[in-house]
């Protein structure tokens, strides 16, 4: 399971992607652990399968509104289904992807895949994971990054 | 660098840019965000295989190349496109933030790296330390 320093590193992650991609801080929230079935999604789920010396998935859910105002920081004209899909898998991607300063590069990412929907199939991890969700406060809107590691 | 000349007696150079990443946000902004009048844009690629096809056809100069990205990935893409140009110039940017992969992608022939996510300035800085 998920040590305290290793969420640690995916908090730090979060709070830098908003506050250098979306240049307006996000308010982060005590990670919990879900204890029975999969934690909740939002409208579009940005999914990273992990592989390697650790095994799971990290995934990035938000809602359509806090993406549509994400992207309108970002310059982007474009609020297309596809640029949502795009996004998302950008976001799970980049704090993932950050979090091998720490896991080392034996924390192997896929490519993003993208659900969207509000009950997604997410892939199940490993057997006996349990999933920890990093709630995310950003404007007026709630997301939330969901770590299963074994 | 094979680069052309803008006009004579110390014009500026212009450079061919071509920008590879599987995001299509990532390349707009990418695009959007660099400032410098030397850079004309050739082309855009979402994958390694896309990226050595338009290489070929365009012949960059200077490259902006994403790593993690589906059918061929940034690395393999770098050795391929150095073999192609060895003067070309390349910039990883990348969410991979361990010091291995960094190092890698330079031993293959990188240039320069910057982690995603990234501000303007710091796009524009790396930019710069590859064309100066």
């Amino acid at each position: 399971m998920i040590q305290e320093q290793e969420l640690k590193t995916f908090v730090e992650g979060t709070t830098n992607y908003f506050e250098v991609a979306a240049q307006q801080p996000a308010s982060i929230g005590s990670p919990y652990l879900v204890t029975e079935g999969q934690p909740s999604c939002h409208e579009y789920t940005g999914v990273i399968s992990i592989t390697g010396k650790r095994e799971g998935v990290v995934y990035f859910t938000a809602p359509k509104a806090m993406l549509t105002v994400l992207l309108m920081k970002m310059q982007e004209s474009d609020f297309s289904h596809e640029t949502m899909r795009d996004l998302v898998g950008e976001v799970a991607n980049t704090i993932s992807g950050n979090a091998r300063k720490d896991f080392g590069r034996d924390f192997v990412i896929s490519v993003p895949s993208v659900l969207a929907g509000e009950r997604p199939e997410i892939p199940p991890a490993a057997a006996g994971t349990r999933s920890f969700v990093i709630p995310i406060n950003w404007r007026s809107h709630s997301a939330k990054l969901i770590v299963a590691l074994k | 660098m094979n680069a052309q000349m803008n006009g004579t007696n110390g014009a500026r150079r212009s450079y061919k840019l071509m920008i590879v990443d599987d995001s299509n946000i990532m390349r707009r902004r990418i695009e959007r965000s660099q400032t410098f009048e030397e850079l004309e844009l050739v082309g855009t690629a979402a994958n390694g295989l896309e990226a050595i096809e338009m290489f070929r056809k365009m012949d960059p100069d200077v490259v902006t190349m994403d790593l993690t990205m589906p059918q061929m990935d940034g690395i393999e893409c770098i050795e391929n496109i150095v073999k192609l140009k060895p003067a070309v110039r390349i910039l990883v940017i990348s969410a991979l933030a361990d010091k291995a992969t960094a190092v890698e992608a330079m031993e293959k022939g990188a240039n320069g790296f910057l982690n995603k996510p990234f501000t303007d300035r710091q796009l524009n800085e790396a930019i710069a330390e590859l064309i100066r």
